[in-house]
Parts: C-alpha cells; sequence; structure tokens
C-alpha cells in the first residue's frame, strides 16, 4: 500500500457533494484507498445536513447541481465553518464560473474530467493551509 | 442559396431591358409626339403663308397689268376724241403724236395707224413701212369693227415680230374708222418678267386658246397641264386668285398661282418648284429632324447608361443583401451551435469523467495480489489507460466546444498587437523549424492599442498560424504575418504558400465541425471559434486561396472610437 504512505498519515475527512451517483461512489471508493474518509452527499440539501453534523477537514463541491446552484451551498458553508476549505468542481468547462466560486472563498478549483492525482494534491494542500 | 443567386443574375439583362425601353417610350414618345405637332402646325401656316404672299404677288402684277392695258388704251381713246379722222389721217400729224406718246411714256408704243372702214390703213406713224397696208383680211380689223375698243392678242401680223395691238373705233360722216397702236412686246413682256421669285419662280400670260402672250423664263408647254384647268375656270371668279400644287411636266410637285387679265381674256400664271418655294421650310424641317434625330441618340445612349448603372447597382445591393443574408445565417448557426455545444459539453463531462474515475478504480484493483499475477495484466492496463487517454480526448473537445460557446476570458484589456504576434511567432518557433516553415513578419510600427481581450485575440493569432504550420507541415514553406492600419481597422494578414483550399472547401471553412484534417486531429471548430471572437469584436475574418499557391487570412479588427481620436491627436502634433 504505497499510496496511502504517500498519502501521510493523517486521514483526511472529506465532505464530497456531487448529483452524479456514479461520479460520488467512484471517486469516494478511490479515495478511501488514499486514506480519505469520504461523506458522500447528492445534493446541496444533503451536503448543509451533513456539515451540521460534524465538521470536516475539506469539502469538494461540485457547481451545478439540481437542488441549488454550488455558488450558494458555498455561501452557507462560509457562514457554518469559515475555516472549511472548498474545492470547486465544474463539469461545465467553464473556468469562470469556478473563478467567482473563488471569490466567494473556495480555495480552489477543478474541471471534469480530472485525474485524481491532482484532486488529491489540491486536497492535501488545503487541508495542510488549514492545519 | 447558390440557385436563387444564380436566377438573380440572370434577371438582371431583363431588369436593364425594361429599365431601358421605358426611359426610352416615356422619353422619345413625348417628344415625338410634340414635334410632330409643331411640324405640323409650322408646315400648315408656312403654305399659308407662302400661298398668301404669292397671291399677294399676283394680284399686284394683275393689278399692274390691268392698269398698264387700260392706261395705254385710255392713251388712244383720248387720241382719237381729241383729234378725229381727219386730222389724224395726216401722217406727220400722227408722227408728232406718237413722238409724244413716246416722251411720255418711252418706247411703249412702237407705232400708230389709222384705218378706214374698207381696211385700208391711210396714215401710219412708225418704224416699219408698213404705208398703205390693207388689213381688211386681218383677224383683229373684224373684231375691232365690231367693238369700240379691242386690245389684241399676241400675234406676228404683217411685221412678222410678236406683238399686239389696242384698237379705237370711232365715226366719220357716218363712217367707222380705226386708230390702231403697236404695243411694245419687249416692254410688256418685262412687266410679267420682272416677276421673280427663288430660283425657279417665273410668270408668264396666256389667252384663252393656251397661246403664250409672253416669253416665258423658262420652257413651258402651255396646252397641258394645270393652264386649261385655269382657263375653264368660272367666268365669275376672274377676279379670284387661283392656288393650285401639282406635279408639273418634269414629274416634280409644283406651285400655280394664276389670275384673269383682260375682263377674263388672259390668263396670268404664276410657276415655282414646291421644293423652291418652301426651301426655307425644308431646310427648317432638315434642321428639326436632325435636332430630333440627335435628341434621340442623346436620350437612348443616356438610357442605355442610366440602366446600365441601375441594373449594375441592383446586382450589387443583391449581392450584398445576399452576402449579409450569409453572414446572418452564418452568426446565427454559429450562435446555435454555440448554445448546442455548450450544453453537450456539459453533459458529456459528466459521464466522461466517472468513465475515467472507473477506470482508475480497476487500475487500483490491478495493484490488489490477485490480479498481479494475471496473465493479462499488461493488456488490462494499456486498455485502462486507453481509456483515460480517450476521457482527456473528449475533454479537450468539449473545452474547445466550450469556449467557441463562451470564451475562456473575455475581459476587455489595451492589447498592443504587434507584441502579441510577436510572442506568438517566438512559441511558433519551434514548430516552424521542425516543419522547415520560414517566419517572416512585417508589423507596421505605432500601431495603437487595442481594447480586446487579449487571450481571445490569441486564441485567433494562434489557430491561424497552427493551421498554416499544419498545412505547410510536409513541404515547408513560408509564412508571412503582417500587420497594418487602415482607416480605421487594424489588417492583420496570415499568408502562407501551402498547398491551398479547394475551391468546395473555401465556403465553408469558418463552419462548425468543419475539418480536412484526419480524424482525431482536429475538431473543426479552431476557425470557427476564431470567426466568433473576430465578430465578437466588431471585425471581419476573411480568407483568400489558391490550389498550389496559398492560402492567406485577412483579420480586421476596429478601432474603438477614442483610441481613434487619439490617434489623430497624435498625427496632429507630430
Amino acid at each position: 500500500m504505497s499510496e496511502k504512505d504517500k498519502a501521510g498519515t493523517d486521514r483526511i475527512n472529506l465532505l464530497l457533494i456531487d448529483d452524479e451517483v456514479g461520479y460520488v461512489n467512484v471517486l469516494s471508493n478511490r479515495m478511501a484507498k488514499r486514506n480519505i474518509d469520504v461523506t458522500k452527499c447528492l445534493s446541496g440539501t444533503e451536503g448543509i445536513q451533513a456539515l451540521r453534523k460534524q465538521d470536516f477537514d475539506v469539502a469538494v463541491l461540485d457547481l451545478k447541481m439540481e437542488d441549488m446552484n454550488g455558488i450558494e451551498v458555498l455561501k452557507i458553508f462560509k457562514k457554518m465553518d469559515p475555516d472549511m476549505p472548498v474545492i470547486m468542481l465544474t463539469g461545465h468547462g467553464s473556468e469562470q464560473a469556478a473563478k467567482e466560486g473563488m471569490k466567494y472563498g473556495a480555495c480552489d478549483y477543478l474541471t471534469k474530467p480530472c485525474e485524481l492525482e491532482e484532486l488529491l494534491e489540491k486536497i492535501r494542500e488545503a487541508v495542510k493551509l488549514r492545519r | 442559396m447558390i440557385k436563387s443567386k444564380e436566377k438573380r443574375i440572370t434577371d438582371y439583362p431583363a431588369f436593364f431591358r425594361k429599365r431601358f425601353f421605358t426611359v426610352i417610350v416615356f422619353s422619345i414618345t413625348p417628344m415625338i409626339l410634340v414635334s410632330g405637332i409643331i411640324l405640323y402646325e409650322f408646315n400648315r401656316s408656312y403654305h399659308e403663308k407662302v400661298h398668301a404672299h404669292l397671291a399677294e404677288l399676283v394680284l399686284k402684277h394683275k393689278q399692274n397689268i390691268d392698269g398698264f392695258l387700260v392706261e395705254k388704251l385710255a392713251d388712244i381713246r383720248v387720241l382719237a376724241k381729241t383729234f378725229g379722222f381727219e386730222e389724224l389721217s395726216d401722217e406727220s400729224f400722227l408722227r408728232d403724236r406718237l413722238e409724244i406718246l413716246q416722251k411720255g411714256y418711252g418706247p411703249v408704243f412702237v407705232d400708230l395707224g389709222v384705218i378706214n372702214s374698207k381696211g385700208l390703213q391711210v396714215a401710219y406713224a412708225g418704224p416699219f413701212k408698213l404705208g398703205k397696208a390693207i388689213y381688211s383680211m386681218a383677224g383683229w380689223f373684224e373684231t375691232a369693227m365690231k367693238k369700240e375698243y379691242v386690245i389684241s392678242d399676241v400675234f406676228l401680223g404683217l411685221r412678222g415680230l410678236p406683238h399686239f395691238i389696242v384698237t379705237v373705233r370711232d365715226n366719220w360722216k357716218g363712217e367707222p374708222w380705226i386708230i390702231r397702236a403697236t404695243i411694245d412686246f419687249v416692254a410688256f413682256n418685262n412687266l410679267v418678267g420682272n416677276i421673280r421669285v427663288g430660283e425657279t419662280g417665273f410668270a408668264f400670260i396666256l389667252n384663252r386658246e393656251g397661246d403664250l402672250q409672253t416669253k416665258p423664263l423658262f420652257d413651258i408647254m402651255p396646252e397641258k397641264g394645270p393652264y386649261l384647268e385655269f382657263m375653264r375656270a368660272e367666268l365669275e371668279k376672274k377676279d379670284d386668285i387661283q392656288i393650285v400644287e401639282r406635279k408639273d411636266e418634269s414629274g416634280k410637285k409644283a406651285i400655280y398661282v394664276a389670275a384673269f387679265l383682260k375682263d377674263g381674256d388672259w390668263l396670268l400664271v404664276y410657276q415655282q418648284k414646291l421644293s423652291d418655294a418652301f426651301s426655307d421650310f425644308r431646310r427648317a424641317l432638315k434642321v428639326a429632324f436632325a435636332i430630333i434625330i440627335l435628341g434621340g441618340l442623346a436620350i437612348t445612349s443616356l438610357a442605355y447608361v442610366l440602366s446600365t448603372k441601375m441594373a449594375y447597382r441592383v446586382a450589387k445591393m443583391d449581392e450584398e443583401r445576399q452576402m449579409m443574408d450569409e453572414q446572418i445565417i452564418e452568426t446565427g448557426k454559429l450562435a446555435s451551435v454555440g448554445e448546442l455545444a455548450a450544453g453537450i459539453a456539459h453533459e458529456i463531462n459528466n459521464p466522461v469523467a466517472i468513465m475515467v474515475e472507473e477506470a482508475g478504480w480497476i487500475e487500483d484493483l490491478l495493484e490488489e495480489e490477485d490480479f498481479k499475477k494475471g496473465k493479462n495484466l499488461d493488456e488490462f492496463q494499456r486498455s485502462l489507460k486507453q481509456i483515460r487517454t480517450q476521457g482527456k480526448r473528449c475533454k479537450e473537445i468539449t473545452y474547445k466546444l466550450l469556449s467557441f460557446a463562451r470564451k475562456t476570458d473575455s475581459t476587455i484589456q489595451e492589447v498592443h498587437l504587434n507584441d502579441m504576434l510577436e510572442e506568438l511567432v517566438a512559441i511558433s518557433a519551434q514548430r516552424a523549424r521542425y516543419s522547415n516553415v520560414t517566419i517572416n513578419t512585417n508589423f507596421r510600427s505605432n500601431l495603437p492599442f487595442l481594447e480586446v481581450s487579449l487571450s481571445e485575440l490569441q486564441q485567433v493569432f494562434l489557430n491561424l498560424i497552427n493551421n498554416a504550420l499544419d498545412a505547410m507541415e510536409k513541404t515547408g514553406g513560408i509564412l508571412d504575418i503582417s500587420s497594418r492600419l487602415e482607416e480605421d481597422h487594424v489588417v492583420v494578414t496570415v499568408e502562407d504558400n501551402g498547398p491551398g483550399i479547394p475551391k468546395a472547401n473555401l465556403g465553408r471553412i469558418f463552419d462548425p465541425f468543419f475539418t480536412t484534417k484526419q480524424v482525431g486531429k482536429g475538431t473543426g471548430l479552431g476557425l470557427s471559434i476564431c470567426y466568433g471572437i473576430v465578430k465578437k469584436m466588431g471585425g471581419e475574418i476573411e480568407v483568400r486561396s489558391t490550389v498550389d499557391v496559398g492560402t492567406t487570412f485577412y483579420v480586421r479588427i476596429p478601432l474603438t472610437k477614442q483610441k481613434e481620436k487619439e490617434q489623430q491627436e497624435a498625427v496632429a502634433t507630430t
């Protein structure tokens, strides 16, 4: 399990919010293999409820979801836990929307589909900054 | 679209003909009508004028001649009444009388004779030796004896020369006697011979039998033609002037004016060729026709020029409209494709992301011991890698689609075009060297700043440069990039001497998804994106290409109003 070693000793507690079930499932599987505990949420509302229950080291948030816009969710997250880093994910290919997220306090963004390694890099960086 | 274009073009000659004939009909018809009416009226009034003039001329001479005859007759009558037979029978006395008369009137009276009732001339004064001539057998004598006075027709008589006489009868001792005077033919002839108008107008006198009483200027045959008609005219009309236009003996039209003299015994005829009488009118007519023909020619050529111009302008307008139509369609097409592309891109990115992650997951699982021993492990890994590679390719496509729909970074900033182009040339230098392509640049210095999005503009020219390099990849070649200022535009040309674009493809190269590159090498979106960006900037992108010669792209980007002003100021200060 060389991957696990690379990921560091501390397990990361991650909140993943995306309305694509397939994506959420496969991503949480792969992350689990890499020392990350993933809480899966399929909508913005679910994500907010999850955050109410516990704190997370980092959140990965999709921009476009059916119930509410990722930006809206981000704004609420920032009120609930201003210190929690949020990484925006977008399938829209538009960096502009993702950059807009940065304006509202997201720490980084990525466009789908992305390399897992790239995402992990950004996650670790964000967590490092928080701690 | 091509069909309608062709139809329009074939319509222009018809359009031209219609305009041409309309102008001609509406300009020439009134001209001809007005000219015709004027000419008709002019002709009529000119005829009236000529007729009136000739009638007056003839009437004046009629009165003149009648007056001459009456006067000569009166002279002789006075002679007869004053002196009587006895005195006048004395030849020396008669000679004195003749002398007096000749002194008074010139050589009008040639001679005088006194003849008794037997027809014997008892006395004679004059140049001829007619001494005791006997006239009892002469035609005129009988008439003279019957009437108180007679003016004879012209005859040869005893002297063998044409002349006419005036006789007055009187009585002496119950016997009639006659005094006879010969009128000089030349003097009388001059009365009529003096009537000369134009080149062919002349006059003469005929008697009732149609014999000439004066010598006409030109030969005529008095027994033919209109003369006899005039003779036959009613006697009551003898004070009238008659005018007739008809063909003369030579077959040309002539005008005849006639009046009776001597109480209807003689006919004064004036004759003139019509062409001569109306020569002024004919000249005016010729000038008028020349003007009408010249005017007609002027109108025709004007109509031709105007119609040609109009047809040309309509054709040009149609062409412009068609181009505009095409542009609108093009823009609309690009816009709708852009929206569609954005939707598709978003919908595709998510499943592709899942596919890529699932492939990654399998790779993760393959790391585990159970699978590591599998004999197809390498094949699995290759296949999974391929899935990830193709996933990336999908992402590239969707990104291009999205940037085509919505530009990635459209922040407007001041861009110095030449700097930007130089940067792009530097980026492409490596690749150009590899493809054996020489890049020549010709940038006009001091171009004004453009207020556009830098990344968008970069995208445009990078695309054009890359396309040119692609085109010359195998053959090598020269790529010319130049910038210049044109009125209120900056123009950049990107010119390669690659294989060129076939005509059939030229119209489609800006269409989305149109590509001639191998499958997987091009998305067919590059030029569509360029087109969209340049259009958004208010500019133009245009391509000209000749197969085996090369392709040139022209990109025109407008200067903003403010920039223009600054530039003008800068020019003014330097």
